[in-house]
């Protein structure tokens, strides 16, 4: 057989090793350009946003945009706070997690003991098409839902909905997936002891996959906690603290959004939009930390 | 016994929640468009015009899906590359090292960050420096948008991937470096033939995810309701259009706003559907 | 050197000079072996699991390489030539090597499996030569006959021995010098076990064959020469009839005997 092998050619073998490398090189430097964004992200809120961040911050409204031009003008820092944002948000989080954690917890306990079903298969799907769902298509439908027919106007429940809507699929699909890690035994022990259904689904089936549920309510709170598209269209905003749930509200992010729309109090931006990361990564670290554990167990 | 079905059924109810949304969700929005096809009929989804002046009121949602389109397949032009490079990176060149761990919980980390805070970096350090480097003179446009829905997308379409790739067998790859292959052409001969279904879905998957975001386009793509022209002309998209003119809007405006959430609602559940659709073939 | 245990090779085709092979600084899975290969014979390599006797496969092929951290001291000489100096690509272009799984590329067809080496290479070939290679290497290994009129069809529907026998054809292709066998039947039915034993006794006559297996009577059926590794040592080495019949060292003898293993 007279076939040249190319391979004794060494200019060929040299251009091989040669794309290699470039290829490695490119792919390494491109993965540290895609990731580059975050360090630069955290940076800016960092350097631009500590120090607005004191007790003021936390206990204060924010100033109206006088007293703001005021203080811009004297050079100093702008006074006052988000206790409104915080306090919105804490109480709608609250109130989207009421409503979607013990649902999205017992509809996947359903998944979990109907697999193969066809209306399981139904009900899974259509989660999956709910989180994909943009979340201002999930304001339009709170507004819908309940601004006009229930509360008669923004307000906090209206935006609590639209979150829970969103918190929903999450906490289905981690409950469905962290059952499904109990070992058969465990439930079979349980019911071989005559324990009731109800109580196993409660003493058996929750505490031991906890872990999984509780991460999984963890990721669903920090994917809500900034969302702000469907809040313009749901609770629009308070400059004061509220607690009615069927009153407009305000929340961090919405406060984000006024400050940015606001020549006067852009500065206070970065003080909010600080605070709020820091959350998020909080939330994110423990729920890793937690799945870390998991797998170690 | 009794209890049993108790709980049983309350479980099943609890499901029935997810039927009521689902099917509540379309009703309702096809309900709230239902003036806006009634004055403008099928053509609202096809017309350009958008003219919410009194009297000659005529909305037209063809910017906006074009806007929605066009900045979409921007951000996913530019996430390709950037997300092909991740994942290799994390499953393939240091699959299980503490840098990959390190760059997977980075690029997951991307996820977490609110779009709200993505526009706000995008308004004051992406939009100058697109300024600076002269590709339009405000910096706002369909090319910023693009380029921070890239970065937003970058973590979907990875995620996925690596999974992908990480599950293509060793055997294979040492059955071609037994061949004499380098590493580079065992990715492309081996790893990518073996996890292409994967990797398109997770790309589709991303794509759809671009379409529905809203608050960092909105901040960027210089909300102009006309067909965007060039790469750096303004624009808007149909969930920008949403955010923007919703506060002041109410009869026929907001019917056609609710008709444009409709639209992205199918829009995007297709595309997740087709992305869904070719993950469960693979499994 | 010259260990009464270990057969002197005359001209081999391949040598193992003190080569040692470390997973950490410390720990050596393979300790210090010299031996050498005789060409155109089948050298088999036996020993319990963890013996070293894969690493040691591996490392003729570079195929160790692959995963960080592994450490190779000594040389292995092809034709005098030690290739832990050489160009891996060279080596592998004239060592080829068989897995203990069958592995075709599940993404193509038979007749591509068969020249995948050249593609993935990037050789560029004619149709004819092509066709030349995917028959001869086909014949080289009795499967022409079973697939020639699906060679379009993917590798992977054929059956384990049929797959097995194809990946033999794909390391063929290039007319390599030594053929290296990771437990190669180890997944294999006694049926699809046969074929391929016969199949390698014909090939010796054009080609080196070095076989890792674990069962003895594999070993005793068709190789020339059988190395015994325990620990990462080379215990005995001979022809084959000869350690089978009556081995030298005790080790040999009780795995042998089937004491341990």
């Amino acid at each position: 057989m007279s076939i040249a092998l190319d391979f004794d050619n060494g200019s060929l073998v040299a251009k091989r090793k040669l794309k290699n490398s470039i290829f490695k090189v490119g792919m390494i430097i491109l993965s540290i350009l895609t990731v580059s964004p975050i360090v630069l992200i955290i940076y800016e809120l960092i350097v631009k946003g500590f120090r607005q961040i004191n007790i003021d911050f936390f206990t204060q409204n924010p100033p109206d945009t006088f007293e703001a031009m005021m203080a811009v003008s004297a050079g100093e820092v702008i006074p006052g706070g988000i206790l409104n944002g915080l306090t919105g948000t804490l109480l709608m989080v609250l109130m989207a997690s009421v409503i979607a954690i013990p649902v999205g917890i017992m509809i996947g306990i359903f998944l979990y003991e109907n697999p193969g079903k066809i209306y399981s298969n139904i009900i899974r799907n259509l989660t999956e098409i709910l989180q994909g769902v943009p979340s201002i298509v999930l304001g339009l439908i709170a507004y819908l839902w309940v601004v006009k027919p229930i509360t008669g106007g923004y307000s906090a429940l209206a935006g609590s909905v639209s979150l829970a809507i969103m918190m929903l699929p999450l906490i289905v699909r981690s409950t469905e997936e962290s059952m499904k890690m109990i070992p058969d035994t465990l439930k079979e022990a349980a019911y071989a002891l005559g324990v009731p259904y109800h109580r196993v689904v409660l003493k058996v089936l929750i505490p031991s996959s906890f872990g999984g549920l509780f991460t999984g309510i963890l990721l669903a709170v920090s994917r809500v906690i900034g969302e702000t598209a469907p809040l313009m269209l749901t609770t629009l905003g308070n400059p004061m603290v509220n607690w009615d749930i069927t009153k407009p509200t305000s929340a961090m992010p919405l406060l984000i959004w006024e400050f940015y729309n606001d020549p006067n109090m852009v500065d206070l931006i970065w003080g909010t939009s600080l605070f709020l990361m820091i959350f998020i990564l909080i939330i994110n670290l423990i729920s890793k930390q937690i799945a870390a554990k998991k797998k170690i167990n | 016994m009794k209890s049993e079905n108790i709980t049983k059924t309350l479980l099943l109810i609890a499901s029935v929640i997810v039927v009521l949304i689902s099917t509540g969700m379309v009703f309702s929005l096809i309900n709230g468009a239902i003036p806006t096809f009634k004055e403008f009929g099928l053509s609202f989804i096809w017309s350009n015009e958008w003219n919410p002046t009194e009297g000659n009121e005529n909305y037209g949602a063809v910017p906006f899906i074009a806007g929605t389109i066009i900045t979409s397949m921007i951000a996913l032009v530019i996430c390709i590359p950037l997300s092909f490079a991740s994942f290799l990176f994390i499953g393939e060149y240091f699959k299980g090292t503490f840098i990959a761990n390190t760059l997977s919980a980075l690029v997951d980390l991307l996820a977490g960050i609110p779009s709200i805070i993505y526009g706000l970096w995008g308004f004051y350090v992406l939009r100058p420096f697109i300024v600076e480097l002269g590709l339009s003179p405000q910096g706002f446009g369909i090319f910023t948008a693009g380029l921070i829905l890239a970065i937003m997308i970058i973590p979907y379409a990875t995620s996925i991937s690596k999974e992908i790739i990480t599950m293509v067998p060793n055997e294979l790859k040492e059955a071609a470096y037994s061949l004499g292959a380098t590493q580079f052409e065992v990715i492309f001969r081996v790893v990518i033939p073996n996890a292409k279904s994967g990797i398109v879905a997770g790309f589709i998957l991303a794509f759809g995810r671009a379409l529905g975001e809203t608050m960092a386009v909105t901040m960027l793509i210089g909300n102009a309701n006309v067909v965007p022209d060039g790469l750096f002309s303004t624009g808007n998209t149909m969930a920008s259009v949403i955010a923007n003119q919703f506060g002041e809007a109410d009869g026929l405006k907001l019917s056609s706003l609710i008709a444009i959430g409709l639209l992205l609602f199918v829009i995007t559940g297709l595309i997740n559907g087709l992305g869904k659709f070719i993950i469960k073939k693979l499994s | 050197m010259a260990n009464k245990n270990i057969a002197q090779i005359n001209n081999p085709i391949l040598s193992l000079e003190d080569l040692k092979i470390a997973y950490d600084s410390s720990k050596y899975a393979v300790k210090g072996i010299n031996a050498g290969i005789k060409k155109e014979n089948i050298t088999a390599i036996m020993g319990p699991s963890g013996c070293g006797k894969s690493t040691m496969l591996r490392a003729i092929n570079r195929m160790h390489e692959l995963y960080p951290g592994i450490r190779t001291e000594g040389q292995i000489k092809l034709n005098g030539e030690d290739i832990l100096k050489m160009d891996t690509i060279a080596v592998r272009r004239k060592i080829g090597m068989v897995f203990q799984r069958p592995n075709p590329f599940p993404t193509m067809s038979i007749y591509d499996n068969v020249i995948a080496g050249f593609k993935l290479n990037g050789v560029k070939l004619k149709k004819a030569e092509k066709d030349e290679i995917v028959e001869r290497s086909l014949l080289d290994v009795a499967l022409w006959h079973e697939v020639k009129d699906t060679l379009h069809k993917k590798g992977t529907f054929l059956s384990g021995g049929q797959q097995q026998r194809l990946c033999i054809a794909r390391a063929l292709a290039f007319k390599p010098e030594v053929l290296l066998l990771d437990e190669p039947t180890s997944a294999l039915d006694p049926i699809a076990t046969s074929k391929i034993e016969d199949l390698l006794v014909k090939l010796k006559k054009n080609y080196t064959i070095v076989i890792v297996t674990h069962n003895m009577t594999q070993a005793a059926r068709i190789s020339d020469y059988s190395m015994f590794m325990y620990l990462g040592e080379l215990v005995e080495y001979d022809k084959t009839k000869n350690m089978f019949t009556n081995p030298v060292d005790q080790r040999t003898e009780d795995y042998l005997t089937g004491r341990f293993g």
